[in-house]
Order: C-alpha cells, then sequence, then structure tokens
C-alpha cells in the first residue's frame, strides 16, 4: 500500500468520525489514565465488567441519539429504566413462575409504547419534545411512588437478572453481549434509508417533508426505539443491581451528556451515532477514573455538569472554525 | 471618497483576494460583478470591518482606517445591506431603524424622538407605505429592505454597500429600488453594488469592477461597454448563445400533467396542461400565486378543487408523497431551508427522495448517483463534501439531482436560478433544455424576464391566483408585464 492511499484511508476514516473525532481521543486518554491508576484494569475480567457497568448507558445514550438526532429530546429514559425493573419485580411478585423471556418481551415493548406516547403527543400535538417527555418522567415517577409506596415489593428471580449480572460460557457477560448487539443494530439503522432520513429531517425538517420524508413518524420512530432502548437498559439494571425505586435515576441526563459528549449537536442533524456510544464509555470509564482516585462518588453529577457544558462550548467553538476554513471561494475540482 | 487599495486576504493558507484595488466616488453607484466565490463577499466583508486584510489600506476621505471590528466602520460611515436582512421582526421599523442608537431622555428610550426621526428619514428618502410603528414582520421583503437602508442612513453612512439587494424582490419592485438607489446617489452616497443581473447593472451604474478568482479583472466605464463585454470578463469565455434552442414542434408529446379548475385559498380557476417534451414558463408579480400553484401540483399546499390527472392518470395529489410516486419533482424557490439538509453531504442529499420514497425500478446506485453529479456539473471537493459549504450554483445542481434520482416525469422549477452565478445558471439551463429533449415535462417560475423568455416553449402569466393569459415562445417583456399587472398600473400598487 502506497502512503498515498494510506493518508486517503486516514482522511476517510476521520470525516466518517466527524464531529466526533474528539469523544475517541477522550476516550483513549480516559482508558490510558485507568490502565496507570490501576494495572489490573485490563485483567479481562474486571475489564468485562467495565463494559458490562457502562452497557445500560450506552444503549441509552443510543437511544438518546436517534431521538436528539432528528431534532428532539427523551427526558423519560430514566423514568422507564425505573418503571421498568419496578414492573418487573412487581410481575414476578403476582407470577412468581413467568418465564423470563415473556416478562424482557413485555418490558420492551411497554417501553416502546411510552415512547409512542411521547411520540405522538410531541408530533400530533406539537407539544416540545423537551415539555412531553419531561411530563412522562414526572408521571411515571409519580405512578411508581404511588403503586410502590416508596419501596417496591417482589424479588427478581436469578433467571431474569441472568442478563444483568450472568455471564455465557461463564466469562462473557451477557450484558457485553446484548451491549453489542445493540450497538450494531444502531449502527445497521442509522445506515439505512430510516436511518440517513431521520437525521435529515433534524437537520432541515421542511427539505425532508419535501423530499417525501415522512417526518411525524420518522420522529415517532425514534421515541419508541428510545423506549425500548430504556426497557432494554431496565432490564439490564435490574438484574445488575436488583429492585429499586431509584434504579434508573438520573440515567436521563447521564444519557444526554454522553451523547452530547459524543459530539452530537443538539436541535439535530449532526454527529454518529458511534460517538454517541462511545461518549457514553467515556463517561462510564471517567466516573470509575473518579472512583479509582477517590474523588467522592457525590461530585459525579457535579463532573457531568462541567462536561456537558465543555462538550457544548468546545463543539461551537470548533464548529465555527471549521466552517470559516472550508467557507474560502475555492470551490474544488469537479467531480 | 473611498479607496481599498492592493487588498490581499488569505484563510487557512489560501488565497481569496489577491491585490485588489477599488474606489468610489461620492455620487457614485460602482457595481461590483463576478461568479461566485470570485470574493466579492469577502472583500465587501474586509470593507464592512468583519474581515482583517493581510495587506492593503482602506482610505476614507483621506484617513487610513485598519478595520478589527464591525462597530468601526459603521462609525465610519460605511453601511452594508446583507442579503439576509438583520432586523429584528417582533420589533417595530423606528426599534430597528435605531437599534443599538437609541435616543434616550432622561435614561429611557425617547420613543416619540425615535419615530419622529424615522418618520424623517424615510420622507427623506421619498418612501412612502412604512410608517416607523409598523412590525418588521408585517412588511413584505421590498419594504424590510427599505428599513435596512433607512437604518444605515441613520447612522449616516456615506458609503453604502448593497449585496444583492434584488435578489429577493420581483422586477417592479426592482424598479423602485433602482428609483431609490438614484436618489440616494443624488444625496452624495457612494454606492457599492453587487448584483448577479446585468441589466440593472447595466441601468445603475457609472463603473463597473469584475472580480475572478479573488483578482480585479477589469474596472470598466458603464457607458463604454456592454454586457458581453462584462460577462466575457467574468467568466473568461465567450457564452455565445444564453440559452439553448427551444423545443421542435415534433418533440413536443403526450400530455403529462392536466389541471382544470384547480384552486385552494391561494389561487383559482387553475386550467394547466403540461406536456413532455415542453418547457412551460411561469410569469407573474411576487404574490401573484406562482409558488402556490407549483406547491399545489407538488401537493405540499394542495388545491382544495378542481381536477387533475398526472401522466393519464386522476390524481389530485394531498401531499408531496403523492405527487413524487406520480413521478413529480419540484426544486423549490428556497434551496437552503427547502431544498437541502445542509449539514448532510452531497450523496445524502442526492438520495433523501429516494430513501424517502423508493422508486419503482428500485433505489439508485452508488454508481448512478455519481453519473447524476457529473451530469448536473457539480463542483465539489467530493461526494462527502457537505452541502453548507458548497455555492449557491453548486447546491442548485444538487438539489437537481436529488429530483433526477427518482426519475421524474414532470419537474417543477421555482426560481432555479436564484442567487447563482453565470456559469451555473448556464449549466442549469442546458440540463433542463436537455430534461425536456428527454421527454420530460418542464415547468419554470422564475422573476428573471429573460430567462423565462429565453427558456420556455410556451409562457403563461398569473395575476392575483389566476392564470391571465398564454404567451407564445420569445414573447416580449412588455407583453408579459402587460398580462402580469393585469390592468392595474405596474409598479404603482403595493408589492404586498
Amino acid at each position: 500500500m502506497t502512503t498515498a492511499t494510506v493518508t486517503r484511508h486516514g482522511k476517510h476514516v476521520l470525516r466518517a468520525l466527524g464531529t466526533g473525532a474528539p469523544v475517541f481521543v477522550l476516550l483513549a486518554v480516559v482508558l490510558a489514565a485507568l490502565a496507570l491508576t490501576d494495572p489490573g484494569f485490563y485483567e479481562p475480567d474486571s475489564f468485562l465488567s467495565f463494559v458490562k457497568r457502562a452497557a445500560p448507558l450506552v444503549i441509552l445514550a443510543a437511544g438518546q441519539y436517534l431521538v436528539i438526532v432528528c431534532g428532539e429530546f427523551d427526558l423519560s429514559v430514566g423514568a422507564v429504566v425505573t418503571a421498568g425493573v419496578v414492573v418487573a419485580a412487581e410481575l414476578y411478585g403476582s407470577f412468581p413462575d413467568a418465564p423470563w423471556p415473556l416478562v424482557t418481551a413485555l418490558l420492551l415493548v411497554a417501553g416502546g409504547v411510552i415512547g409512542g406516547v411521547n411520540g405522538l403527543i410531541t408530533t400530533a400535538l406539537r407539544v416540545p419534545s423537551f415539555i412531553t417527555t419531561l411530563g412522562m418522567m414526572l408521571i411515571l415517577e409519580g405512578a411508581v411512588f404511588f403503586w410502590t409506596g416508596g419501596s417496591p415489593q417482589g424479588a427478581l428471580p436469578a433467571a431474569f437478572r441472568q442478563l444483568g449480572r450472568g455471564s455465557a460460557f461463564g466469562w462473557l457477560p451477557w450484558a457485553v453481549i446484548v451491549c453489542l448487539v445493540a450497538g450494531a443494530a444502531a449502527m445497521l439503522l442509522m445506515r439505512s434509508d430510516f436511518g440517513r432520513t431521520l437525521v435529515a429531517t433534524g437537520d432541515s425538517e421542511r427539505t425532508a417533508a419535501l423530499a417525501g420524508v415522512r417526518v411525524a413518524r420518522a420522529r415517532i420512530i425514534a421515541f419508541v426505539l428510545s423506549g425500548v432502548a430504556a426497557a432494554t437498559a431496565a432490564v439490564l439494571v435490574g438484574g445488575f443491581s436488583g429492585v429499586s425505586a431509584q434504579a434508573g435515576r438520573g440515567y436521563e441526563f447521564e444519557a444526554i451528556t454522553a451523547v452530547v459528549l459524543g459530539g452530537v449537536v443538539l436541535g439535530g442533524g449532526r454527529g454518529s451515532i458511534v460517538a454517541a456510544m462511545a461518549g457514553a464509555f467515556s463517561l462510564q470509564a471517567l466516573f470509575t477514573l473518579l472512583n479509582l482516585q477517590g474523588v467522592s462518588g457525590a461530585l459525579e453529577s457535579t463532573v457531568q455538569g462541567c462536561i456537558v457544558i465543555a462538550a457544548v462550548g468546545l463543539g461551537a467553538a470548533d464548529w465555527s472554525r471549521l466552517r470559516r476554513r472550508r467557507t474560502n471561494p475555492s470551490e474544488g475540482q469537479p467531480l | 471618497m473611498l479607496t481599498m487599495q492592493g487588498v490581499s486576504k488569505s484563510f487557512m493558507g489560501v488565497r481569496v483576494l489577491h491585490d485588489v484595488t477599488l474606489d468610489l466616488e461620492p455620487g457614485e453607484v460602482h457595481a461590483l460583478v463576478g461568479e461566485n466565490g470570485a470574493g466579492k463577499s469577502t472583500l465587501m466583508k474586509i470593507l464592512a470591518g468583519e474581515h482583517t486584510p493581510d495587506t492593503g489600506t482602506i482610505t476614507i476621505d483621506g484617513t487610513a482606517h485598519a478595520f478589527t471590528h464591525p462597530a468601526q466602520a459603521r462609525d465610519s460611515g460605511i453601511g452594508i445591506i446583507h442579503q439576509e436582512f438583520a432586523l429584528l421582526p417582533y420589533r417595530t421599523v423606528a426599534e430597528n431603524v435605531f437599534l443599538g442608537r437609541e435616543p434616550v431622555r432622561r435614561g429611557l428610550v425617547d420613543r416619540r424622538a425615535m419615530e419622529r426621526r424615522t418618520a424623517e428619514l424615510l420622507a427623506e428618502i421619498d418612501v412612502t407605505g412604512i410608517t416607523a410603528s409598523m412590525l418588521v414582520r408585517d412588511l413584505p421583503v421590498a419594504r424590510q429592505q427599505i428599513v435596512e437602508i433607512a437604518k444605515a442612513l441613520a447612522s449616516d453612512v456615506r458609503v453604502l454597500v448593497m449585496d444583492e439587494p434584488t435578489a429577493p424582490l420581483a422586477d417592479h419592485e426592482s424598479e423602485r429600488l433602482a428609483a431609490l438607489v438614484r436618489r440616494l446617489t443624488a444625496r452624495g452616497l457612494g454606492i457599492l453594488y453587487i448584483s448577479h443581473r446585468l441589466p440593472e447593472v447595466f441601468g445603475l451604474s457609472r463603473r463597473i469592477t469584475v472580480l475572478k478568482d479573488g483578482r480585479r479583472v477589469a474596472t470598466l466605464r458603464t457607458a463604454d461597454t456592454d454586457a458581453d463585454e462584462v460577462v466575457r470578463s467574468m467568466v473568461g469565455r465567450e457564452l455565445t448563445a444564453y440559452y439553448p434552442p427551444r423545443a421542435r414542434p415534433e418533440e413536443i408529446g403526450a400530455e403529462r400533467l392536466t389541471v382544470s379548475g384547480g384552486g385552494n385559498d391561494r389561487i383559482r380557476d387553475i386550467d394547466l396542461t403540461l406536456r413532455a417534451g415542453e418547457v412551460v414558463g411561469i410569469a407573474g408579480l411576487q404574490g401573484s400565486g406562482r409558488t402556490s400553484l407549483a406547491r399545489a401540483l407538488f401537493g405540499a399546499t394542495p388545491f382544495t378543487t378542481g381536477a387533475m390527472t398526472v401522466g393519464g392518470r386522476p390524481l389530485r395529489p394531498r401531499r408531496p408523497r403523492q405527487a413524487i410516486r406520480a413521478g413529480i419533482a419540484l426544486v423549490t424557490e428556497d434551496r437552503k431551508t427547502e431544498g437541502l439538509a445542509l449539514h448532510q453531504s452531497v450523496r445524502d442529499n442526492a438520495l433523501l427522495v429516494t430513501r424517502a420514497v423508493p422508486p419503482r425500478g428500485g433505489p439508485p446506485t452508488g454508481r448512478e448517483i455519481t453519473a447524476l453529479l457529473e451530469r448536473v456539473r457539480l463542483q465539489a471537493r467530493g461526494e462527502d463534501q457537505q452541502a453548507l459549504y458548497l455555492s449557491g450554483g453548486n447546491q442548485q445542481k444538487v438539489v437537481i439531482a436529488k429530483w433526477l434520482a427518482a426519475r421524474p416525469q414532470v419537474l417543477l422549477f421555482d426560481e432555479p436560478t436564484r442567487g447563482v452565478d453565470v456559469g451555473a445558471k448556464a449549466a442549469v439551463h442546458t440540463l433542463v433544455r436537455e430534461l425536456a429533449r428527454e421527454g420530460l415535462a418542464v415547468l419554470i417560475i422564475s422573476s428573471e424576464l429573460p430567462e423565462l423568455i429565453g427558456m420556455s416553449d410556451r409562457i403563461l402569466v398569473m395575476s392575483e391566483g389566476r392564470l391571465v393569459g398564454a404567451l407564445p415562445a420569445g414573447a416580449d417583456e412588455e407583453s408579459i408585464m402587460r398580462l402580469a399587472t393585469g390592468g392595474r398600473r405596474g409598479g404603482q400598487k403595493d408589492a404586498a
């Protein structure tokens, strides 16, 4: 291979990473720092358990990306995670012998329905999704609290918790497999016609509508998928840490932080899903690093706040510099 | 009065202006022409203090200036009317005119003084129909532009830069603007006038400077030159025929689209037939319903009455998807918000329609898209370049490619060459004619009469929501305008 093809290839990769490029650098830096802090971090077991812990956030970030890239928000995902865990526990309380695939499937469908409601209210009634999903979050939180009186009853059987805490072949956590499958599905989705029209919708709704894109339908599907992603995360979280009325607390903002960290522009139309998921890994790795460094866990949300502001701030600065460089009048060569 | 001497500017190592020299006398309109990307905007932004030149000087009345901020340029008497107006829509005319320089009395904004002085200012330049207390958002585009001009005058400008001022205007509004420009120069203002429209450049200017590839090619006295010479220096080649030859009668074939008695709340009594191989032009003033007609045919703002057939089958599309499936394409007048997803790549834009509405013959292959982009003569760094960074002409080519990918039977163009440079314009014209020759039915809406006349095999004229007349190929501007103004005294009435 000649140098020319190598550089061209390199450029291609850079362009594919697009605005997300900084997040991969960040991820590499944090992972390197982790290796220095904790020499055991890259032992297969401890690394896989790190990925396992990151899996729910990665899946939530992928779902959140779909909603953000078409110009919306989904603040209800944390509440969906909590509701999912609690509902599963209550279900098992009433039907202790329910097969786990059925319960899991029910949760995924319920998550999709909640997303569908979010999407319908946002598109048909034109309620800004920020409000719709904030309302949905409060409704779900209230409903869970009302239903459980603050301390959920019932326990999740080992079979159901297997996905969240068990391992295949004795060494590969199921959560890692779920994460990989969800990640691959998300990437394929974003390369499909639907994925591309979804991004175009976020970029310019009018252009998309006049090109024949069913923009309302596309957005509703994005909300549905975000709801399904949240339910998937609920299954993992429930398996991993058991039943709690706080199971999903804060996940919505962690997911948004992860997406923003991935260089995805709020308002839609720009950014890649791979970068969004890398953002989730970076965030999880950063939390792990801080934890290892002995920084109080109480500061997690402070760190997250700094990150989200810095990511948007730096993203904006970068972008305007890029633009100025590229709008020079030499219009390039003919194709 | 104003001299820019030896101005050069590079961005990230790319030279965009080479040693450009330009001067302006009081009371003069000095036109600046050149293809998109020739460096006009950069030169004007340097004058306005938005960019700092690498070398070169700006001298105003013998004083050298080095602007590092737009406010300095404004304080030195330079005003700019950008293509996109910088007005606050929910504020009054007076508030906009005095934005940032509000007269103050006892610590509070003196609204009465502000409105009085705005009214005086508008009276001074002989503008009627605008009052100081109107909200800007309630004004039509032509009037908003006048507010921009008044805003510049309120800060005592001596040099006014106008960037494509007539692009958003219909012909009769352009004439009124020309009259206003003459009144301004009579008051001693010097005007730098950027325009793609040569007739208006020749009508207004005393001198014409041509830029090409960041260099000044020529500064000509308008009286001593002609359009051919200017175009030659702009493109560096002869444009022998501006427009490709029209369709011969035997090239015009079957009916592709018919409407009878079509109407909605904007337009009525529309009877229209588009045939394979034929280019039909729609003329009319702004607000006459031309765009509404195109949008109705495309199902974007559907007809509510009347019958329509597409390809011989009855279909009155209620949404764009139906129209697209039936083989109709619409190139809208506003390509930035309706034609392109600006942050997506050229390829993603070109594929948008076929991804949204899969065509019967299967989706286009990557090779077909590449061939299409070549066919529209797109000039870009590559197919993954973002549409945002293309020039207006190349953006328009991407929009056209996007529709061609869907293999349409009927092509509707709303202002196909607005804000497009001369070279790209010719390319679009040639392409449109080629497509007609291949059997597509084409409809063109254009505010530029020479374009409409040059391209159309038949011209329909709209006025007040109705088709009021049909003229054969080669009809003259006067008969079109007579129909378009509908017996009213053209140009006297409100544009809205």
